[in-house]
């Protein structure tokens, strides 16, 4: 592994599984993950994330299925023999042994004489090389984080997990290790799987984003693809913010339009999931327009539309956000730009939100349109509207 | 994506530490377990069944096995006042105990900041020296021409005129001896308790008592019953103080013991008398522990 | 008054603190007398005799040998013994284990004078001879409990991610045991084999069952008890005393600036 010639292999899952007693952790989960790849686990806690990332890295069991790092089957083979490292969370770093040691750690442990060069090195590429000789316990949490990293990669492993790296850290440091770490990849050019419950820190880093559910992954892809386009109401919902109507489908051919609370929409065929005649109708709040409703004849007719009062206004410098009630008790989200001074709608307004077709995705009917948001999250809109509808 | 492979079971690769069932379990409990079992729980056999021996008919001093139940109502009749007198003598120094060093483990959990292990070693400290003649010093303290036996005597609170070789001495000692083991306990659940959580009882005008009779002493509980526990069980059984400290008529169960095995050789009522009170401080501490409610202290 | 009244805590802790030290410094105190009787528990008169010749009087530095011999046998086993009992504990899953649990609890619940005697029983009926032997194996008996309460303490509060780095790190399980887990654990088996040591050498009433002809440095003190406990055995626990005191005192100021510097940082 720590040749030269260092060969990279795709990461295979074949149908993982595993049960703790009666409940599936992880669900006959099969994906590939292309080598040199950042790849990202997106979920609540309690998806399933974290078991995969522990069967990959061997320390955790599969109930079933199996993983391949190219042709070779690891899926019985004991963690401390497996070409992967893993970026513990809040780091597991040696407390005993000082930086030096801790990153020397692996290459010692497979018998490796000459650790100094190396250890230096990739001290320096994690900018460490001065404090080599200190205890983790006197580092700041960000030092610690890049000696975790330092650690792993020194072992040039074919994968390397990372389980929430950056959770520990607050949220300037986060930005700043979001783009180290991303650099790091680059350079490296080494696998990494990255386990996070943060929708921006996997959007921001990786380059494929797989949102988990349940045990499940519910859409994979690229994160501007997965953002633009949600397959289901968990990854409209989990991954950012958005507007979903309960509707049902009049028309379908290359344009599906939908009805609902005597509104009409229309999206792309391509754009909707839908397979029967119920469907979500959905877009991202800074997909619409929000006019007063004096200008309403300046919405293009061939937009979706709705009409509602603006119950609430936060201004927050770059972006304002409205919360608009329709005339059937669904608070709309909507972000503006704030692109022009002044002439912005208070609250009471009447005012028209409208959007493009091809900004509207359309969503299976049958599951629930508020999955992906936490139960806290649901009890306080529900208290905020009941205050706001008075 | 999805390869139509045939599912791999898992075999036996290594699993998580703390889930471990295998082979290496039983063979790190073995020699320490045993070890317990042949010197620990089968001499409480062994104590058992001498307590049940009969004398060998003219050999004194010789015992073989039997059945006699009768030893214990001889040990009981001729030892229930020193039985009696154990379990009182304990109960007065724990409750003394607790009373003294309540104050001093409240001030190391609340009080001390920098210098609370610097003064957790004075606590432990005093075990550092001899337990014998820390015991035996208390002569000299209470000395009958000593200074504290002359100020209570002025005061007319001795009613024997002297502390040295009355039951009040040999009190007194036990309190010392085991202040250590009440201190310690009531110092880890005292410590536990989240500061702010006295000072919000005295934001909402409470008293200082109030506040330690609704939150302080309540939170303290598990200490208290564990300090109690070690401070009583050993004070029971001893007899080093009552022996040192008091007179013959002060004497507690553990002399009654250790006489009847030792110069007596009266293995029978010695071991039957042991039994007891093996079995009256289990009985003790186990409804204790159920009435507290305390059952994690073990 | 107002002053009194806030200081009350610190005032009453600190009396508490003096008490229990007050039959400690009369020890230390007669170690420099020089008795009128055979009974060194007045002061006569001011003497370094004892100091001077620790070992004047005949079986004080034999049974002090002796005590101390028995403490680090019976301490090395006792550790090694509990140690492993307290792996198995957190680490292993196996069938009975409250009662094993109850089996470690129970010496700790039991008065000293129950195990010593019950011991006894055991010895007499098999006829096995009294002596160094027998005293060990109480020793070890009874300091196994303290050893597994204390490194159980230790290993459960050990973060288990650490173990599994050192596997991810290429460790096997000897090598994380090694690299890892042992160095971690280790200062809770040697707190635990210092209180181990000092529960061996101060005891009496376990040892006294079981001696017979033997004299530990507590029995000599309590043979001496009935007779006039010479000078020398004040000096001799004073030493100790100081010893102990002086060790547990320096590890901790050396953590305590370890402590410190990683705070600085």
């Amino acid at each position: 592994m720590s040749t030269a010639e260092h060969r990279v292999d795709d990461l295979h899952l074949r149908h993982l599984t595993k049960r703790f007693g009666e409940t599936a952790a992880v669900d006959d989960l099969t994906l590939t993950i292309a080598a040199g790849s950042f790849f990202a686990l997106l979920g609540a806690s309690g998806c399933g994330k974290t078991t995969t990332l522990r069967m990959i890295a061997g320390l955790e069991d599969p109930t079933s299925g199996s993983i391949h790092i190219g042709d070779l089957d690891v899926t019985n083979v004991p963690p401390h023999k497996r070409p992967v490292n893993t970026v513990f969370q809040s780091y597991a770093l040696f407390p005993h042994l000082d930086i030096f040691e801790n990153v020397a750690f692996g290459m010692r442990r497979r018998g490796l004489k000459d650790v100094n060069g190396p250890v230096m090195s990739m001290l320096e590429l994690v900018e460490l090389a001065p404090l080599a000789r200190r205890k983790p316990a006197q580092l700041s949490g960000g030092q610690q984080q890049r000696v975790a990293v330092a650690r792993a990669l020194i072992n040039r492993p074919d994968v390397l997990l990372l389980d929430e790296p950056l959770g520990a850290l607050d949220l300037k440091l986060r930005r700043q290790m979001q783009i180290e770490l991303k650099r790091i990849q680059t350079e490296v050019g080494t696998t990494f799987v990255h386990v996070t419950h943060d929708q921006e820190e996997a959007m921001t880093m990786a380059d494929t984003v797989a949102v988990m559910n349940s045990g499940r992954i519910e859409q994979l892809g690229h994160p501007a693809d997965i953002y633009e386009l949600p397959r289901t109401a968990f990854v409209a919902n989990f991954l950012g913010q958005a507007n979903l109507v309960e509707a049902e489908i009049v028309s379908a051919s290359a344009e599906v339009v939908a009805q609902a609370h005597g509104n009409t929409f229309t999206l792309p065929g391509d754009r909707n999931f839908a397979k029967h005649k119920q469907v979500i109708v959905g877009v991202r709040p800074e997909k619409l327009t929000v006019l007063d409703h004096f200008n309403a004849h300046l919405v293009p007719d061939s937009n979706n539309r709705v009409t509602g009062r603006v119950t609430d206004v936060s201004y927050a410098g770059v972006s304002t956000q409205y919360v608009v009630r329709t005339p059937w008790e669904q608070d709309f989200i909507a972000f503006e730009q704030n692109m022009v001074v002044g002439d912005r709608c208070e609250v009471g307004d009447e005012v028209v939100l409208h959007w493009s077709p091809s900004h509207t995705f359309g969503l299976d009917g049958t599951q629930d349109v508020n999955a992906g948001i936490s139960a806290e999250a649901l009890e306080e809109t529900r208290a905020a509207s009941s205050l706001g509808g008075e | 994506m999805a390869h139509a492979i045939p599912t791999v079971v898992s075999g036996s690769a290594a699993p998580p530490p703390a889930q471990r069932r295998s082979r290496t379990g039983y063979i790190l409990l073995f020699p320490g377990i045993a070890w317990l079992l042949v010197f620990f729980a089968i001499p409480l056999v062994t104590l058992f069944a001498t307590s049940l021996q009969v004398p060998v008919p003219g050999k004194p001093g010789y015992f073989e096995p039997g059945l006699q139940f009768s030893n214990y109502a001889t040990a009981m009749s001729e030892y229930w006042p020193q039985f009696v007198r154990s379990l009182v003598y304990a109960g007065i120094a724990t409750a003394l105990a607790l009373v003294i060093a309540y104050p001093l483990a409240y001030f190391i959990a609340m009080k001390a900041g920098a210098w609370r292990s610097f003064l957790l070693v004075l606590v432990v400290a005093p075990m550092f020296a001899s337990f014998l003649l820390r015991t035996y010093a208390w002569k000299t303290i209470l000395a009958d021409d000593g200074w504290i036996t002359s100020t209570l005597n002025s005061l007319h609170l001795l009613p024997d005129h002297r502390v040295l070789n009355t039951g009040i001495a040999v009190v007194a000692g036990l309190t010392y001896n085991f202040l250590p083991f009440m201190i310690l306990p009531l110092y880890a659940s005292l410590s536990k308790i989240d500061p702010r959580l006295i000072e919000a009882g005295g934001d909402l005008y409470a008293s200082p008592i109030w506040t330690f009779a609704k939150v302080t002493w309540p939170l303290s509980l598990p200490g208290v019953v564990a300090g109690t526990l070690l401070t009583f069980i050993p004070a029971t059984g001893d007899y080093i103080n009552a022996q040192l400290l008091g007179s013959t008529k002060d004497h507690m169960i553990g002399n009654a013991i250790q006489i009847n095995f030792i110069q007596f050789r009266d293995y029978p009522v010695a071991s039957a008398l042991s039994f007891v009170l093996m079995a009256a401080i289990l009985i003790l501490v186990f409804s204790y522990i159920r009435k507290s409610g305390t059952e994690e202290i073990v | 008054m107002r002053w009194l009244r806030r200081n009350i805590i610190a005032i009453i802790a600190i009396a508490v603190l003096v008490y229990l030290f007050i039959p400690i410094a009369v020890v230390a105190f007669l170690s420099f007398n020089n008795p009128a009787s055979k009974f060194n528990i007045r002061w006569n008169e001011f003497s370094l005799d004892a100091w001077t010749n620790l070992c004047g009087v005949p079986g004080v530095c034999s049974s002090f040998a002796t005590s101390i011999g028995i403490g680090i046998i019976a301490t090395i086993i006792a550790t090694v013994l509990g140690a492993m009992i307290s792996f198995a504990l957190v680490r292993y899953r196996f069938r009975g284990r409250s009662t094993t649990n109850l089996l470690i609890f129970l010496p700790m619940a039991t008065p000293e004078v129950v195990m010593g005697s019950s011991l006894l029983a055991l010895f007499l009926n098999m006829r096995f001879p009294l002596g160094q032997v027998t005293v060990i194996i109480a020793h070890i008996m009874f300091i196994i409990s303290f050893v597994v309460v204390t490194v159980k303490a230790r290993l459960q509060g050990l973060d288990p991610r650490l173990e599994e780095a050192a596997r991810d790190l290429y460790a096997g399980p000897r090598a994380t045991f090694r690299y890892v887990t042992f160095p971690l654990v280790l200062p809770g088996i040697l707190g635990a084999a210092l209180l181990g040591f000092s529960l061996s050498f101060d005891d009496f009433i376990i040892s006294y069952f079981n001696a017979g002809t033997l004299v530990t440095f507590p029995i000599y003190i309590w043979g001496a008890a009935q007779r006039g406990i010479p000078v020398q055995v004040n000096a001799l626990a004073t030493l100790v005393f100081v010893l102990a005191l002086l060790v547990v005192l320096v590890a901790q100021f050396v953590s305590y600036r370890k402590r410190k510097s990683v705070q600085a940082h």
